[in-house]
């Protein structure tokens, strides 16, 4: 199956406990951090790639929810504010992913696929009109 | 007008303006005409068409709106202080309550490059974004007062609707091609054609290509000073050639300039227009700049006038330039040439190397300009106007010259 990617914001209380640690062994998962961060009012944030069996990662995700943690799907993550996007196609030949591409070569649209951002940021400061923005 | 084989006159511009006014005039694209022409050719062509519509939409950097703020009581005379927009700095070199604000105008405060590459987020073509999209903005006024003119500090929201004279004017706008920006060197590099990657990571362009309003009148015959022009969403005026106006590029032998060439200066009345055409950018690294939205209309006065709104991505071609040392050295080494079919196909080879390549400009914006601009004339909403002056073109025209310098030495 298709790993899924997450974002999860841990409450201050929780920082100092391994709940990834024990999601990842309890529920036999792979994983893959991309990106990790503590706030400085001591939020974490924590964007994950999970893989391994359906009902586990269900299990998991419980056990993370159980423990205070907000877990969202990571298409949140990104948005492209389209009110601001002037259209250019800057951050098309930054996106590592082709998450953001050229929807068609004849209007030059660009459009964006939720799907395949892994939530990187390349593109953030390079948007001349920064339409691009992180939601946690 | 120069009467020449395929330059004989088939209509004037009173006569597409009286088809205007009576809702028959025949109004294409800059893009729609190419397959017109294909499917006709050019004589046919030109007898059916009136007027072909350009667009472009990218960052212009000499751009700039000045505006009267109005007196205060008692006088205040901002000439020779100093005045803040927002924390951003305009020029008060003027009478008393005129102001020019810069498109790339930076807060005294801003970090700018010190800490590189810099982010940039707000300077003199944001200010102008919100004048435009009618949010208040802050005046601050040190001036040193004078009899007639007491007042030595201000400090006042202001808004567009309460100026007396709100004016775009743009000293160098709507360049007739430009480079295409590669990287060389080991490292990132950021520029006004954004972030390049290093060893030709990617190739940046910047025009609006086969849309784009010079490259469809490459020899300015139909438009020169005093053309009405879409602006920002509004209407302005061609008030000159731009700065660095180069009509020497060299050019294929359809007309078209292979380096940037042309370029136009323009004014229009602020007020009308929207901030969805007038927007501020940041180019990290680099500084602040104004996208701006131009569109130009073409009358078709004759077959040779049609034959250059013809031209497709493909019959135009750019330099490749190397901006980690060519671009900023002054240097004149090309890397080669590419047409903006290449370019718009998302890959070109520069040096045997496949480089993905991003626009700067926007094409999809620029056909929603020539779209908006074709509606007006066929609901007869924007009549054609006749060139009062022509723009310097041909050998009279004044040389593009760098500057020599001529150092001087400071007394020991």
């Amino acid at each position: 199956m298709t790993p899924r990617k997450i974002v999860l914001t841990f409450p201050k209380e929780k920082i100092d406990k391994p709940i990834v640690y024990k999601l990842i062994k309890d529920h036999n998962l792979t994983f893959n951090i991309m990106k990790a961060s503590i706030t400085p009012d001591q939020e974490g944030h924590m964007v994950l790639e999970i893989d391994g069996e359906a009902a586990e990662i269900e299990k998991g995700i419980k056990y993370l929810k159980d423990q205070g943690v907000k877990v969202e799907p990571l298409s949140k993550d990104i948005k492209v504010n389209w009110d601001k996007c002037t259209q250019c196609g800057v951050c098309v030949a930054i996106c590592p992913t082709a998450a953001l591409y050229i929807k068609d070569r004849k209007t030059m649209e660009v459009a964006f696929d939720a799907q395949k951002c892994i939530a990187c940021e390349l593109c953030i400061r390079p948007c001349p009109p920064r339409a691009i923005e992180v939601h946690f | 007008m120069a009467k020449t084989t395929s330059g004989e006159g088939i209509r004037t511009i009173e006569e597409i303006n009286e088809k205007i006014k009576s809702g028959k005039a025949v109004v294409v694209t800059a893009e729609e005409i190419i397959e017109i022409v294909k499917k006709k050719g050019t004589a046919a062509a030109a007898r059916e068409v009136d007027v072909v519509t350009t667009g472009t939409f990218g960052p212009m950097c000499s751009s700039g709106a000045y505006f009267n703020f109005g007196h205060t009581r008692p006088k205040i005379k901002a000439g020779g202080g100093k005045a803040y927009l927002n924390g951003v700095p305009a020029y008060a070199g003027w009478a008393a309550v005129d102001l020019y604000v810069g498109a790339t105008a930076s807060p005294d405060d801003d970090p700018r490059n010190k800490i590189h590459p810099g982010e940039f987020a707000y300077g003199g073509a944001h200010v102008i974004e919100d004048l435009v999209a009618g949010k208040d903005v802050r005046l601050q006024v040190e001036a040193y007062g004078t009899d007639c003119y007491p007042r030595k500090h201000l400090d006042s929201l202001i808004n567009i609707k309460d100026l007396n004279e709100a004016v775009l004017f743009n000293s160098r706008n709507a360049y007739q091609n430009y480079n295409v920006a590669v990287n060389l060197s080991d490292k990132t590099i950021y520029t006004y054609l954004g972030t390049l990657k290093p060893k030709l990571g990617n190739a940046n362009y910047c025009s609006a290509g086969q849309l784009s309003p010079l490259l469809n009148d490459p020899y300015y015959k139909t438009l020169g000073i005093g053309t009405r022009i879409w602006l920002g969403g509004g209407i302005g005026y061609i008030v000159w050639q731009g700065t660095q106006h180069n009509p020497h590029a060299p050019r294929l032998a359809n007309g078209v300039t292979k380096r940037p060439a042309g370029t136009l200066a323009l004014i229009g009345d602020l007020k009308q227009m929207s901030p969805k055409w007038i927007k501020g950018v940041s180019f990290v690294g680099y500084g602040v700049s104004l996208n701006v939205g131009i569109g130009i209309p073409i009358p078709i006065l004759n077959e040779e006038i049609l034959k250059h709104t013809a031209i497709a991505d493909e019959d135009i071609v750019a330099a490749v330039v190397d901006y980690s040392d060519a671009y900023p050295n002054g240097k004149p080494e090309v890397l080669g040439e590419v047409n903006y079919k290449q370019v718009k196909s998302g890959e070109i080879e520069v040096k045997g190397k496949k480089v993905p390549t991003a626009g700067i400009s926007s094409y999809r914006r620029a056909l929603e300009i020539a779209n908006d601009l074709k509606e007006q004339i066929k609901k007869g909403e924007f009549l054609l106007t006749q060139k009062v002056a022509d723009l310097p073109v041909g050998d009279s025209a004044p040389k593009f010259k760098p500057l020599k310098e001529r150092p001087v030495k400071e007394d020991k």
